[in-house]
């Protein structure tokens, strides 16, 4: 058995391996099949300053190793989820990432400082939703919205500050060190790729909105090399996603630079990824005979 | 290969498998604490073998406690049921069931209707067997080859009306004509619906007129199937007539007619 802890941030994980915001919900769908808290922790479903409602389905289109989701950030708003969904979160025994998002820096600056008073472990700012017209990815493909939305939450909270980067950018490494710079703590990526299909029978996309964020398998190859080069871009510890679906994969994200790893499209297919994947990365490290998986982290041997 | 503990706990054997018609297959899946918790309306969520995504949400036909087993009837619509069509008795596949919210049984006297349109028509079937001579079971299809289930409601003893949008078996033309006979010759307690969209609009429109309680069952492209991911996106309205969005896996699939927007 391998020693499978983390430490991001200070806060120590029991294993690296982390539902991702988004398919998680805030977690009570997945406790009829097994306790939270077998998980390294929990990136909550992304929460704004007040009730969103979606956009219209379809929301979902399968594709060659993956899937396509515009769901539109669907969320009770951040006071119905502090009421209602963190108090039992926190009794979970795992590690709580709430993740936020907003139209405007000072919407995600506000549910931030909501979440400051609270026990929550660790904030994740989405600056790279694909599927809302305001804030959004709009915050995560430019150095300058992202410094201007990471330096407003900054000052909201003292919390562990993780910001999710979108994928949709021509230099990510320039994206991670705009947020590094106004104090981000963590760096968390990819977000879904940007995509579209098309019904050839009716010529409509399948999706309502249109477009929609790329993810699964697919995108893993993404997500190693834009993992490797923020490593490489900055000093803080990397959270890593984008694709995982077994141990393997995500001890190469982690070898590529994580710290830990988030599982997405994997729980839409099968609610017991998560522990599969714990299983399979403690399978993987015993049969390497490598005694820590922390160890994993940053060691790729770039040629 | 070897299956990891967790696939393990979501793999089920096949009992039988039998082609209906050119495109609709019957599957009897074994799985006894499924079965026992199932009711009329349910789905079960199946991942096909070979890359493959999503799984597909497919619903209940029929529910066997003492046997231990769920059947399914489905349509071979694109390659993920075509791979689902492959299985043979004898064969596993993996499944989440039972899932979602069914139908609220009437009282077992009451007259009912049920109306299934299609590939629509299969979780009518529970309801006709729960309900049997108290049920009146009107099923459209395109044409008779598609026709599937027809002995099966018979066998329920409820009065069974089969139309087709040709003509070539039972009756010529939509569902919504016998429907509206039988609601004039005695007023149903319930009607239960699932069929095409145009079809459920008229179904909902007439119960509304006749004001007649009324329950569909939708469909909507699926993620997770157990109310997470928020993929399946229904839109309704409360009480109060906010409008809001469902979810078809989890506050579906049947809704009450007058809470979805048309």
């Amino acid at each position: 058995m391998a020693d499978l802890s983390v430490n991001i941030c200070g806060i120590p994980f029991k294993n690296p391996i982390i539902p991702a915001s988004g398919v998680f919900g805030y977690g009570r769908e997945y406790e009829q099949y097994y306790p939270l808290s077998k998980l390294g922790g929990i990136a909550t479903k992304g929460t704004t300053g007040t009730k969103r409602t979606g956009n219209l389905a379809p929301r979902v289109a399968e594709t060659p190793s993956g899937m396509l989701n515009s769901v539109g950030l669907q969320n009770p708003g951040i006071d119905a989820f502090l009421a209602n969904e963190l108090p039992h979160l926190l009794s979970c025994d795992t590690v709580v990432l709430a993740n936020i998002a907003g139209s405007t820096p000072e919407e995600c600056a506000e549910v931030a400082e909501k979440l400051d008073q609270t026990d929550v472990h660790m904030i994740e700012l989405n600056i790279s939703c694909p599927n809302v017209k305001q804030g959004g990815a709009a915050f995560g493909t430019s150095c300058a919205a992202a410094a201007q939305v990471t330096a407003a939450v900054r000052r909201a909270t003292k919390k562990p500050l993780c910001v999710k980067l979108s994928p949709n950018v021509t230099s990510i490494t320039e994206i991670a060190k705009a947020v590094e710079a106004e104090g981000a703590d963590a760096i968390s990526l990819i977000n879904t790729l940007l995509g579209m299909r098309i019904d050839l029978r009716t010529r409509r996309p399948i999706l309502h909105n249109n477009m929609g964020g790329l993810s699964g398998p697919a995108i893993f190859p993404v997500a190693v090399r834009m993992v490797w080069q923020v490593a490489n871009a900055v000093r803080l510890p990397v959270i890593g996603m984008g694709g995982v679906a077994s141990g393997e994969d995500a001890a190469e994200l982690m070898i590529a630079g994580a710290s830990a790893v988030q599982v997405g499209t994997a729980i839409v297919q099968d609610p017991y990824a998560p522990l599969r994947i714990i299983d399979e990365l403690n399978d993987w490290l015993d049969s390497n005979h490598i005694a820590s998986a922390a160890e994993l982290t940053g060691s790729v041997r770039a040629w | 290969m070897k299956q990891d503990r967790y696939t393990e706990k979501l793999t089920y054997r096949i009992r039988s498998m039998v082609q209906l018609t050119e495109a609709a297959w019957s599957m009897v899946i074994e799985c006894p604490e499924a079965a026992a918790k199932a009711q009329p309306g349910q789905f079960v969520n199946l991942l096909p073998d070979g890359n493959f995504t999503l799984r597909r949400p497919i619903s209940i036909c029929g529910i066997d406690k003492e046997q231990g087993t769920l059947r399914i009837v489905f349509e071979v619509r694109g390659k993920g049921t075509k791979a689902l069509s492959a299985l043979r008795a004898g064969d596993t596949v993996n499944m989440l069931a039972p899932l979602g919210h069914g139908f609220t049984l009437p009282d077992k006297n009451a007259r009912v209707i049920l109306i299934g349109g299609g590939i629509g028509t299969p979780p009518m079937l529970p309801l006709a067997a729960y309900s049997g001579k108290n049920a009146v079971v009107i099923t459209g299809f395109r044409s008779a080859d598609a026709a599937i289930l027809q002995a099966d409601f018979e066998e329920t003893g409820a009065k069974t009306i089969l139309c087709t949008d040709d003509g070539s078996a039972g009756r010529y033309g939509l569902v919504t004509l016998p429907l509206e006979e039988e609601i004039t010759a005695e007023k149903p307690a319930l009607i239960c619906a699932c069929g095409p969209m145009p079809m459920l609009r008229a179904v909902a429109a007439l119960a509304q007129t006749y004001e007649i309680p009324c329950q569909v069952s939708l469909e909507e492209r699926m993620g997770c199937g157990i109310g997470a991911c928020l993929v399946c996106a229904c839109r309704t309205k409360d009480k109060n007539g906010d409008e809001q969005f469902l979810h078809v896996c989890k506050n579906g699939p049947v809704f009450n007619a007058e809470e979805v927007v048309w």
